[in-house]
């Protein structure tokens, strides 16, 4: 048997995992979400709890690289793995295209979805760098804007994948 | 919402998996994509002592063809058989239905077994799995079983898995070259479950139809077989008076119940629109091959 199968009765559990590119390790409860983990035991409040009911994907971040619903996901199910938030977007050189493309095309409105969107749009475009309008409307079904500002969500999205063409 | 405190386990293979289960028997819930699951830890329908993640388990992940079947392992997600080149052709009823579930950033984590296996008569891999003839090996402490769906679902959200056996796999007979099917589902929003699903294939054989399936979604206390229709069809031509036919014998076998989705009568006439729709289409690609 593993040794986690070992420790039987066991409620808590010690946790690491890489965050926007820096190890991080907590005794968590097993039953501690990977959102709750991200917003109370790092602090990390970019990601947002919407439905909290895997419906909106406010709460979206990547698990190596991979748009997950960070309220259905237990933190200790991400041992060892990289997840990336809307915190870790930001690069030295400032603003992700996506990003960029949030603010140049206002994308947001209350900014409540706009966490999870970038997520789900930064995933869409390393997957599929030039995406057509019905590619972008597909990848982002999961994700609600309850200000309905979709159009220029996905002129935003547009925009970073014009950006990322020229930079490349 | 947080779920009630559990026990977690990751075991590394599936036979650890399977002592833990023997130890908690049915306290014990299986973690693959947890979807279903932890939506329903949370709103506490389930709070189980102990849960078995088995994601650490190497070997389940992938799709292959296997000794005259198509293998989907317990922890394929939806999202590899919407990509899966496997999945389209004459096993199109599956390689459709992929792209239907739920929302995309759900589908990179839900699987295709953990669907069957939590047995929502909503769900629509049940339906595409039902009308493909497939079966789930099981394994438990006696050593590997073969369940076929129609046997493994009894009810809403209830199987007749053992609490200590997993599902290992998912597996689809190869209907041979000339086969053909799709996943019909009428939903209000994407991320919604079915209003109505329905789920078609057909193989050929010299132009008559050697085995046809089709089976129904949210519309019954599982996910239902049309029998009658698949009877009607067996060894026939696909015309139009049979596909007409078929699809009203569909409809009649359907069991729906009005609520905020829609009127019973409506439900049953979806059913008998996408039957129809469906057999047309599989026909289209049965006779293409």
């Amino acid at each position: 048997m593993t040794d986690t199968a070992l420790e039987s009765g066991a409620l808590t559990r010690s946790l690491t995992v890489t965050v926007n590119g820096t190890g991080r390790s907590a005794e968590v409860e097993n039953r501690l979400l990977l959102v709750h983990f991200l917003r109370e035991t790092l602090g990390l409040t970019g990601t947002h709890v919407g439905c909290d009911t895997t419906s909106c994907g406010a709460c979206t971040v990547l698990l190596d690289g991979v748009p997950v619903k960070s309220c259905t996901v237990l933190a200790v199910g991400v041992e060892g793995r990289e997840i990336t938030t809307v915190e870790g977007l930001a690069g030295a050189g400032g603003l992700s295209p996506v990003q960029e493309g949030f603010h140049q095309e206002h994308g947001l409105q209350c900014g409540f979805c706009t966490p999870g969107m970038m997520l789900a749009s930064t995933a869409l475009l390393a997957e599929n760098p030039d995406p057509s309008e019905e590619e972008i409307r597909w990848a982002l079904s999961g994700n609600i804007c309850r200000c309905t500002g979709y159009q220029n969500i996905v002129k935003a999205v547009q925009y970073a994948a014009a950006k990322m063409k020229e930079a490349s | 919402m947080y779920p009630a405190s559990f026990e977690y386990y990751a075991p590394a293979s599936v036979e650890e998996a399977i002592a833990l289960l023997e130890r908690y028997g049915d306290e014990a819930k299986l973690l693959a994509g947890g979807q279903s699951l932890i939506p329903l830890m949370k709103l506490r329908f389930a709070s189980p002592r102990a849960l078995v993640d088995l994601n650490r388990i190497e070997g389940l992940d992938a799709i292959g063809e296997d000794d005259g079947h198509l293998a989907i392992g317990a922890l394929v997600r939806h999202k590899d058989c919407e990509r899966s080149e496997a999945l389209r052709g004459r096993y199109g009823v599956l390689g459709d239905a992929a792209p239907q579930i739920s929302d995309p950033i759900v589908r990179n984590l839900g699987t295709v077994a953990g669907s069957l296996a939590h047995a929502d008569p909503q769900g629509d891999w049940g339906s595409a799995l039902l009308a493909a003839g497939a079966h789930v090996e099981a394994v438990g402490p006696g050593g590997t079983r073969t369940i076929e769906l129609d046997e493994l679902f009894h009810g809403p959200f209830t199987t007749s898995l053992e609490p200590t056996e997993v599902v290992t796999s998912v597996r689809v007979p190869d209907p041979g070259p000339r086969a053909g099917g799709t996943y019909l589902k009428l939903e209000r929003k994407v991320g919604d479950f079915a209003t109505v699903g329905v789920a078609v294939h057909v193989s050929l054989d010299n132009g008559t139809v050697r085995r046809a399936g089709i089976a129904l979604t949210a519309v019954g206390p599982r996910n239902l077989r049309a029998r009658t229709a698949e009877e009607a069809l067996a060894g026939a031509t696909l015309d139009d008076d049979t596909i007409r036919e078929a699809a009203e014998l569909a409809a009649e076998a359907a069991q729906p119940r009005s609520d905020q989705r829609g009127s019973a009568d409506y439900k049953r006439n979806v059913v008998r629109v996408f039957t129809e729709r469906g057999l047309r289409k599989a026909a289209e690609t049965a006779q293409a091959a």
